[in-house]
Formats: C-alpha cells, sequence, structure tokens
C-alpha cells in the first residue's frame, strides 16, 4: 500500500477541493467530445455552442453510413418520410440525405480489431516465451540481448517506416493485415519482455525445479507451474500491447491505405459530401475510445509498471 | 534450500538447458531482426544513396551512391536549424510543463480522502488515448469558429490549429494535457516509496515544509522522475500523430522533425534524402538518452 502522509485541517480542504476543480476542467474537453457527439446536426456548428440541447444519435448514424443528397426535384412526400426507417428519418431530418449504403467504419473497427488482437496475440506468445528464457536460463550476454530488445522500442516509426514502406512494396504487404499485424508484434515484443520478465521474476524458482524433480520437462513445468502464476502478469501485459496497437497511428497511416485500414488512420480524414462531420467524428472518436478506456480502470492497479517497462514495481 | 540446489546440479543437464534456451528466445529476436534491424540497416544504406521511391527500383537495382551527400546538404540546409529549435522548443516546454504539473498533481494527491482513487483515475485517462484522435479531439475543441475553447475563455475567434504563429503552442497544451498523468503516476509511485520514518525524524527537528520538501521529498523521487523525464523526452522529440491529427497535412503546420520527416519521404518522395534526416534524428534520440541514463544510474547508485 502507498504511504499517504497524512494532511490535516485547512490544507487538506484546499488540496481536496483544489482536485476537484482541477480534475472537472481537466475531462472538460473529453466531456465536450461526448457532448458533440450527441448534438443535432444542426447546432453542430452553433455560435455561441451550447451544452444543452434535445440530445440525437443522428451522429451516430451518420458515422455508420454512406450518403447523399436528395435531388432538389426529388424531395421526398410526407407520406415517404412516415415510410422510413427510423434511422432513414433522423438522417433525412438532420442533413437532408438518404442513406445510400454501409458506411467505412464497420470495416475499419473491424480491421482495427483484427489486426491489434491477432498482434497482441502472437507478442504475448513470443514475449512471455522469451521473458521466460531470460528470467531463467543463463544467457550468455543477457544483459545486452535486453538492452538489444528495448533500444529496438525507442526507433522512432517514421524512420522504420520509410525501408519497410519499399519492403513491404517489393514483397506485396502494404495494405495487408500481416503486413500491420507483423509491425504491432515486433513493436510491441519489446515491451512485452521487459514487463513479462518482472513478473516471471517474482514467481519463486523452487516450484518449477520441484516439479522437474518429479519428473516434469522443462517445457511442462513452464506450462503447467509457470504460466497459471503468471495469468495476472500476462493478462496485464496484453492489455497493454493492445492498448499500444489500438492506438497506433504512423505505421497504419503511411502503410495502409484501404483494405487493412484502421481507425486512426482514417477518422481524420473522412469526408462527406457536406465537408468533414465533426459530430460524426466526434461520434466515431467517441466508439473508439472506448475500448482503450475500459481497459485503462481495469489496469489501475499495473498502469505504473506498465508505462515504465517495468522499471518501478510496486 | 540447500537440498533443492544439490537436486538442481544433478538433475539438470546444463547443456541441455543452453539447447532448450534458443526455443524460447530466439522466435523473439528473429522476428525484432526482420522487421526492425534489417530496416534500419536498409534505410542507413538508403541514406548513402539519390533514391527516391517514386524510382521502381526491384530487388539487386542498387540506386546511385553518393556518400554523405545528402547528410552534407541536411547540415547546409538553414531550414534544417529552423526545425532543430522549434522541436527542442517543444520538447522543453511539452516535457518541462508536464514534469511540474504532473509533480505538483501527485503531491496534492499524497491526501487521504474518500474518491482519491477515482479522481487518480479519472486523470489517467487521456493518457491512453490515441494521440491522433486526441488531437482531432482538441481541434474540434479549439475551433476557431463554434469550439468551445475560446467560448469558455472570451478569447474571442483565435486559429489555435491553423495559425503557424501560434500552432506550435497550441500542441504543446495538448501534449501537457495528455502526457501529465505519466509524470503523476510515476512521482505517485515515487512519492510512496518516501519512508514515513524520514518525515517523523525531521518532524522531531520541526524541519518547515519547503525543507522537507527539498531534503527529503524530492531526493527520494529523483529517480522516477528522471525515469518520467526520459520517457517524455523520447516521445516529445519524435511526435508525430499529435500534430497530424491537430493541425493535419497542410503547409501551416509547425516545422517539427518527425513531420517534417514525413513530408520529405512521403510527399516530395526525397527518400534517401529522408532516410539521412531520420539517422540524425535517431543520433540525437540516442544521444540525449545515454546522458539521461548515465544521471540514472548515478541516482540509484
Amino acid at each position: 500500500m502507498p504511504q499517504i502522509e497524512e494532511r490535516k485541517g485547512i490544507g487538506r480542504t484546499v488540496a481536496i477541493v483544489l482536485l476537484v476543480v482541477f480534475t472537472v476542467i481537466y475531462l472538460f474537453p473529453l466531456f465536450y467530445v461526448v457532448n458533440t457527439s450527441f448534438r443535432p446536426w444542426a447546432q453542430i456548428k452553433e455560435y455561441p455552442p451550447k451544452l444543452m440541447f434535445e440530445p440525437s444519435i443522428g451522429s451516430y448514424i451518420r458515422i455508420f453510413t454512406a450518403r447523399t443528397g436528395f435531388p432538389p426535384n426529388d424531395q421526398p412526400t410526407q407520406a415517404e418520410v412516415e415510410e422510413m426507417e427510423w434511422y432513414e428519418r433522423i438522417v433525412y431530418k438532420g442533413t437532408n440525405e438518404q442513406i445510400v449504403r454501409m458506411g467505412d467504419l464497420p470495416k475499419r473497427y473491424m480491421n482495427s480489431l483484427v489486426i491489434v488482437l491477432l498482434s497482441t496475440g502472437i507478442t504475448i506468445i513470443l514475449g512471455t516465451l522469451a521473458a521466460y528464457g531470460f528470467s531463467r536460463f543463463k544467457v550468455k550476454g543477457k544483459d545486452d540481448w535486453l538492452f538489444f530488445i528495448l533500444s529496438t522500442r525507442m526507433i522512432p516509426p517514421v524512420v522504420v517506416v520509410i525501408p519497410v514502406f519499399l519492403l513491404y512494396r517489393n514483397i506485396g504487404l502494404n495494405d495487408t493485415h500481416i503486413g500491420l499485424i507483423l509491425l504491432y508484434t515486433a513493436f510491441n515484443v519489446s515491451f512485452a519482455v521487459w514487463v513479462m520478465k518482472g513478473f516471471l521474476d517474482e514467481i519463486p524458482i523452487e516450484y518449477e525445479e520441484a516439479a522437474m524433480v518429479d519428473g516434469y520437462s522443462r517445457f511442462e513445468a513452464f506450462r503447467k507451474i509457470v504460466l497459471p502464476q503468471a495469468v495476472t502478469g500476462i493478462a496485464a501485459t496484453a492489455v497493454f500491447c493492445f492498448i499500444f496497437a489500438w492506438n497506433e497511428y504512423a505505421f497504419a497511416f503511411l502503410l495502409t491505405r484501404n483494405t487493412a485500414q484502421t481507425v486512426p488512420a482514417w477518422l481524420p480524414y473522412q469526408m462527406g459530401v457536406l465537408g468533414y462531420d465533426w459530430g460524426a467524428a466526434a461520434a466515431g472518436s467517441v466508439l473508439f475510445l472506448i475500448p482503450a478506456m475500459v481497459f485503462t480502470i481495469l489496469l489501475r492497479k499495473h498502469l505504473v509498471r506498465g508505462i515504465s517497462f517495468g522499471a518501478v514495481r510496486k | 534450500m540447500n537440498s533443492t540446489k544439490n537436486l538442481n546440479t544433478v538433475n539438470f543437464n546444463p547443456m541441455r538447458d543452453v539447447n532448450l534456451v534458443r526455443w524460447f528466445v530466439m522466435p523473439t529476436i528473429i522476428l525484432l531482426i526482420a522487421i526492425n534491424i534489417f530496416p534500419l540497416l536498409w534505410s542507413l544504406i538508403l541514406s548513402f544513396t539519390q533514391y527516391s521511391a517514386k524510382m521502381r527500383t526491384e530487388w539487386g537495382v542498387n540506386p546511385e551512391a553518393i556518400g554523405v551527400g545528402n547528410y552534407l546538404r541536411l547540415l547546409g540546409d538553414p531550414d534544417i536549424w529552423t526545425k532543430f529549435i522549434t522541436t527542442g522548443k517543444y520538447v522543453i516546454m511539452s516535457v518541462g510543463g508536464e514534469m511540474v504539473l504532473g509533480f505538483g498533481l501527485a503531491l496534492l494527491l499524497q491526501t487521504k480522502f474518500k474518491g482519491r482513487e477515482l479522481i487518480s483515475t479519472l486523470l489517467v485517462l487521456p493518457m491512453t488515448m490515441s494521440p491522433v484522435i486526441v488531437g482531432l479531439m482538441w481541434k474540434l475543441f479549439m475551433d476557431p469558429n463554434w469550439g468551445m475553447f475560446n467560448y469558455v475563455l472570451g478569447l474571442g475567434r483565435i486559429d489555435w490549429a491553423q495559425n503557424p504563429d501560434i500552432n506550435l503552442y497550441s500542441i504543446v497544451i495538448v501534449d501537457i494535457w495528455m502526457w501529465t498523468p505519466f509524470v503523476m503516476l510515476l512521482s505517485m509511485a515515487g512519492l510512496s516509496a518516501v519512508p514515513k520514518s524520514l518525515y517523523e525524524a525531521a518532524e522531531v527537528d520541526r524541519a518547515s515544509w519547503w525543507s522537507k520538501f527539498i531534503n527529503i521529498t524530492l531526493p527520494t523521487c529523483y529517480p522516477l522522475l528522471l525515469i518520467a523525464l526520459i520517457f517524455r523526452v523520447m516521445e516529445a522529440f519524435k511526435i508525430f500523430d499529435l500534430p497530424m491529427g491537430f493541425v493535419g497535412r497542410g503547409t501551416s503546420a509547425p516545422p517539427l522533425l518527425a513531420t517534417q520527416l514525413y513530408t520529405e519521404t512521403f510527399l516530395t518522395w526525397k527518400t534517401s534524402y529522408g532516410a539521412a534526416l531520420g539517422y540524425i534524428m535517431l543520433i540525437i534520440i540516442i544521444a540525449i538518452t545515454s546522458v539521461l541514463i548515465k544521471y540514472l544510474n548515478q541516482a540509484k547508485q
């Protein structure tokens, strides 16, 4: 448990008030985006901006759909409007458009999920194995290897991306899921090795030794004795890898165009017929931010350890 | 304990383990060499040639080698110094702000109260969001025509994102907003490690709050603050996604090194020139971090 210096009297009250006020101001931009995502179309570009209005899910419908305007000489009649599905009516009453097909968001979101989940899975398998190797075996030049692994993470993505772009172009991996999965795995595995090694170092070696005396092979001991005890560590590391890959922009932006494009590479650049649709962008941002936020809250206890690459253990 | 050790030497053939360790470690090393080291070497070779990715060279076709030409051109370009200075200013302002604010918040959070856990969790949220989406969010928030930022502060119609005179500072504000929690979390870990007995001893000596802060709190937190500083400087130096989300690809983007590298390589297709710039960035990052790591190692002793 962290030790907290007991603050008393007026100092305590001032500290609490400052913290609460600061937190409210601090989270206001976040609130504003959620607020904007529920704003009716007509009020998005209104000045002065209002925080209170009749909430509408129009923006969420627009981010999920592709639309065109009704031609001026073919506006729907009153009866036709009555006939519309509820989501069509919301769009019509907002932007005076008709839905032509499903938009790009579902596909981009699926791309993000598939790429990030697969790469996280592979990262965890490779990272846990390597971390176990470094934690339990005598490896020649162990510190140098570990430093080498860490240093690959320091390279700015924009530096690596030039030759990766050329390499991928030659072997046909540009704009493919596999291309991004490989990159994200390589990008995260160094992190996974460092953090997992910390978790594994904390598991007493005696259990495995006892198991191996009982006739377990090294790999069986790893699988049946170490892994069950490392589950928390593995889960925490996996969640971190998920967040890093989920948020990644540079590789996704420069190496994908369409087939394998992920949400961060796409959301800032989707223009509708009516210009950049801020309501839809806010709705898309909210949908995109939710997974990472939920994970952050679940991760609370391990956050410090993760962000310091395992350097700080509580 | 002793008996396990004896069993250990009897039962485990060290040679078998040496062979086994490869299976654990090698897949990771191979992946890193293929995806990180190989491209990096390729990039190094490219930086000594005249090559544009538009020249669709196939395998084995070598672009013309021009030695250190790209590097000389880069360092002779008066604009490059503007880029270095802009990036340096950016790193100092944003990381400086984050260190002060983050440590300050951690000090305030040294108060026991209901909701302390909730507040620290809420404050951490911006840090785990995607920087490009954070940039986009703040672009909306700071919009000159309908954004809430100008309106609440009564600032009129300042164009924070597109005005090239001020958008560097706007990005600094967003960066500070996003990464202050990072410093705060590490500072909180540092503060929780300060032994209570030290404060109690200082209490007996009737030391002032300030002298306790200078003599006890700061020195104990110093290593963790340095770790925070190292991570933040590294990240801020190569900042790319935040300005891309906030300003976009336009010409009004502030001349930061990473965005510049993107422009040279992917918009004007001066690939080998971009590779040389990338290498200069890499060398600077390595230099700065090794100095900071040296301080960290001194502090740990």
